[in-house]
């Protein structure tokens, strides 16, 4: 068990490391000079180099990727070469928008997708499977930013439940905070329990065809409980799979519903970010997301050897 | 009073026809038989009195469980009875439990369901009835793992969840298939204790003749549905009155007609294995400690000369497998060398093994799981033929397919079709077009009739003796069945921890066992004859 959490630990420090000299030389790559852009199209040949210099842009490349990785292990992300603060700041006042956004969602498709996938399995091919898979079917097709707008138009406009876009921020209070983050977080949640519901259903058909389904029925257990009890937790391991997915598409790929709900995301900042070529901040947001996968992932691996007490004994 | 009645049971299923008018009865204290080869209906039959069929599944007819009116009652009604006064036992041990529970739970979890009895209290029952199957709480706590089991240990297990509450009926579904002979004549003595002790009657069903005379009162014979015979076991199978019981009985006990083979030791030997050794890195204890190797071939040595017909007789995990792949090049030893026709082919690379790989080829066990299902049989048959020297032309290629299917009894029509449109016994003769299709001097076959009925299997046992005779192909057959072995084999080697134990003339062996191994291969090998013979005598 210890051998496989280190080697777990192990592959996920080295996939970070990796990811954090893509995502540098990507940024090297595209063109477009920070130091000319912060100045505007008057600035003199001079004072971009100045600039550059000060920025410590005309440092070799290896050493500017040594400086910023370090920067990165010690939570110093740089300055925001258009805001000017650091990009620390920017960033701690968008991920208490977009990780509880990401949470909820996440919550809410998976309290939707198990109990969906639990009933079309327990009855395969009659009219209930077929109604909550040609739903779940609609819920893949159909786009989030239309569910969002469908909410909005519902629950705000014509309810006047919650409010249709826009963060009070936290310090308004918590309800009220939670409150405009419930609407992005169901447009978010639904796309995604639809496919985690397909991915359910199908885990625990294979499952319920396995001959200790049948043993636990000979026991005299109920068809209900035999359906919890055996099948549900032998099906986890494609679904924490997808979970795991999903989760960081939850936390990165927010950008359409943060601007329809007009939340101060990371989604958002990113997405500024990048037309007005504010490069350390990408490059931050980016590598802060890609940890958050690879820790996502980590976790997804270890809660395999919970739900699998046969992958704690094997190495 | 019969503890089950089953009168006039038809059955189907999406309108196919599965049972019809089935008869059978089991009184408390009794054992009863239920014999039939694959699709007979035999555990559609177990399913029907368990009511766990599939939902397509329409049932009529009759049936009487001490007084219950089964394919009346409610599902809670027989959730109440299945676990409680009736437990089955399924065939397959190493998929009946399951993987993420301990053993202790999924014992405990029947006996908390019905008679609601504390956490504490289940596992104290769960503990006397694992310690009653064999599995003492010393090395087998109940937080233990259905993985850290073998297939035997596994077995009982199952029977335990079966036997916890004491059933007044247990439904054995081929309990012992799976295991290899030793192991079977454990868990058969287990079931006839554990129906002594409670006047539990049995319902076992198999489709081994010989397994089933030794254990049951009476039998019943299904074919297609139907039942073809039914009475007491002695009577009916030493009279053998219907055509199809003793079709059956002769089929069980087949021998195929082999003229003598070539004298011994003329020659060079065609497979020479010298001090074979092949260790497993043992199970990591921690980050950077492992236990000790695990020796699975230990300082083996035979040959085998050309066409010979040798058998490799073990009981599961003695090693024979990991022989045979080493034989075959597909695993290297860790020590010792295997020459085949006189050159050495360990630590050789693929591309040197190409000359012997023409000259050897395999027929697995599994007549389902060895052929792409997408492929047509011309290219599955025609497979090993990449390994010839010169490739064959199309027509070449077709015509020798067409050859390899007629030798093994199959139309060269067949060439156009798909696996699944062949039985399971067409299949095996696939497999053995495709083995011989290279004309090989040595076929590696492992256990390649354990997965058939009865009178397939006599049928493909003919057909390798007849290739023997014919094309002069030295068989290594490894199998657990010593009926097999007798059947087709001049040789026996006997393998027990990963060494030769025991080898000679088949019938010296397997008549005379010197070694303790062999000697106890031998007593637990169900034989139909003796079995007949005992129970006769048993009546006077």
């Amino acid at each position: 068990m210890t051998a496989y959490l280190l080697k777990r630990l192990a592959i996920a420090l080295a996939t970070l490391a990796l990811a954090s000299m893509v995502v540098f030389a990507v940024l090297e790559i595209i063109p477009g000079d920070p130091a000319r852009l912060m100045l505007g199209l008057n600035a003199s040949a001079e004072q971009v180099e100045l600039l550059r210099n000060q920025m410590g842009l005309d440092a070799p490349l290896a050493a500017r990727y040594l400086r910023w990785a370090g920067g990165l292990l010690s939570l110093d992300f740089g300055r925001s070469y258009t805001y000017s603060v650091p990009v620390i700041d920017l960033v701690r006042e968008r991920v208490v928008v977009s990780l509880p956004l990401a949470l909820i969602a996440l919550a809410l498709s998976t309290v939707i997708a198990i109990p969906v996938g639990l009933f079309s399995a327990s009855r395969r091919g009659r009219a209930g499977d077929t109604i909550a898979m040609g739903a779940a079917q609609l819920g893949v097709a159909v786009p989030n930013f239309w569910f969002a707008l469908m909410l909005i138009y519902l629950f705000a406009v014509w309810l006047r439940l919650v409010p249709a876009g826009g963060f009070p921020g936290w310090s308004a209070g918590v309800w009220p905070a939670l409150k405009s983050l419930l609407l992005p977080a169901v447009a978010l949640a639904l796309p995604q329990a639809a496919i985690l519901a397909r991915v359910t259903r199908s885990a625990l058909i294979e499952v319920l065809h396995e001959d200790y389904i049948r043993t636990a029925r000979a026991k005299g257990l109920p068809y209900r409980a035999v359906l919890w009890r055996h099948a549900l937790r032998n099906a986890m391991i494609p679904v924490l799979t997808i979970l795991g997915l999903q989760f960081a598409f939850l936390l990165a790929g927010t950008i359409i519903i943060e601007n329809i709900f007009y939340l101060p995301g990371l989604g958002r900042l990113v997405f500024q970010a990048i037309t007005q070529r504010d490069l350390i901040v990408v490059e931050s947001v980016v590598m802060l997301l890609v940890a958050a996968v690879i820790a996502v992932n980590l976790l997804v691996d270890l809660s395999y050897a919970v739900v699998d007490p046969r992958l704690r004994s094997r190495q | 009073m019969n503890l089950l009645e089953i009168e006039n049971l038809s059955l189907t299923i999406g309108g196919t026809p599965i049972l019809k008018r089935v008869e059978l009865s089991v009184a408390p204290g009794e054992v009863m038989g239920l014999v039939g080869e694959s699709g007979s209906g035999k555990s559609m039959t177990a399913l029907t009195v368990m009511q766990l069929l599939p939902w397509a599944a329409r049932a009529t007819g009759r049936i009487a469980f001490d007084g219950i009116d089964i394919l009346a009652a409610s599902e809670d009604q027989m959730c109440a009875l299945r676990g409680d006064d009736i437990g089955m036992v399924f065939q397959e041990p190493m998929t009946a439990l399951n993987p993420v529970k301990t053993i202790g739970e999924q014992v405990a979890e029947g006996i908390r369901w019905h008679i609601r009895a504390s956490r504490a209290d289940a596992e104290e029952r769960a503990r006397k009835m694992l310690d009653r199957v064999g599995l003492p709480a010393a090395q087998f706590p109940l937080s233990r793992y259905p993985h850290e089991l073998s297939g035997g240990q596994r077995q009982r297990v199952v029977i335990a969840i079966a036997c916890a509450l004491k059933p007044k009926l247990l439904i054995a579904d081929e309990p012992t298939t799976a295991l290899d002979v030793v192991l079977q004549a454990q868990i058969l003595d287990l079931l006839r204790d554990l129906v002594a002790e409670n006047r539990m009657g049995l319902l076992l069903i198999s489709h081994d003749l010989a397994v089933v005379t030794e254990m049951a009162d009476r039998i019943t014979i299904l074919r297609h549905g139907e039942v073809m015979e039914a009475g007491d076991t002695a009577r009916t199978l030493s009279g053998q009155f219907h055509p199809y019981t003793r079709q059956l009985a002769q089929a069980s006990m087949h021998v195929p007609a082999r003229a003598k083979t070539q004298e011994v030791g003329q020659g060079k030997p065609l497979l020479q294995v010298d001090s074979l050794t092949r260790d497993y890195p043992g199970r990591r204890t921690s980050l950077l400690k492992r236990a000790a190797p695990i020796r699975a071939v230990d300082d083996v040595s035979f040959s085998v000369d050309p066409g010979q017909s040798v058998a490799l007789v073990g009981r599961s995990g003695c090693g024979k497998s990991t022989l045979a792949r080493m034989v075959l090049a597909l695993d290297g030893p860790s020590s010792g060398t295997i020459r085949f026709r006189g050159e050495v082919i360990t630590g050789k690379s693929e591309a040197e093994l190409r000359p012997a790989r023409r000259d050897m080829q395999v027929v697995f066990q599994d007549p389902y799981g060895s052929f792409d299902p997408r492929q047509k049989v011309e290219k599955l048959v025609a497979e090993p033929l990449h390994v010839l020297e010169k490739k064959p032309t199309n027509t070449e290629r077709r015509e020798m397919v067409a050859k390899a299917l007629h030798e093994v009894g199959l139309s060269p029509r067949d060439m156009d079709k798909y696996p699944h449109e062949f039985s399971g016994g067409q299949r095996q003769r696939l497999s053995i077009a495709r083995a011989i299709i290279t004309r090989p001097r040595l076929v590696v076959a492992d256990e390649p009739v354990s997965a058939l009925d009865v009178s397939i299997r006599a049928q493909i046992l003919d057909l390798f003796a007849e290739l023997n005779q014919k094309l002069g192909i030295a068989y290594l057959f490894i199998t657990h069945d010593l009926t097999v072995a007798r059947a087709i084999t001049d040789q026996v080697m006997v393998m027990h921890d990963g060494r030769i134990v025991e080898r000679g003339g088949t019938s010296e062996v397997l008549d005379h066992p010197q070694s303790e191994a062999a000697k106890a291969l031998v007593a637990a090998a169900p034989d139909l004859h003796r079995a007949i013979a005992r129970r006769l005598q048993e009546q006077g």
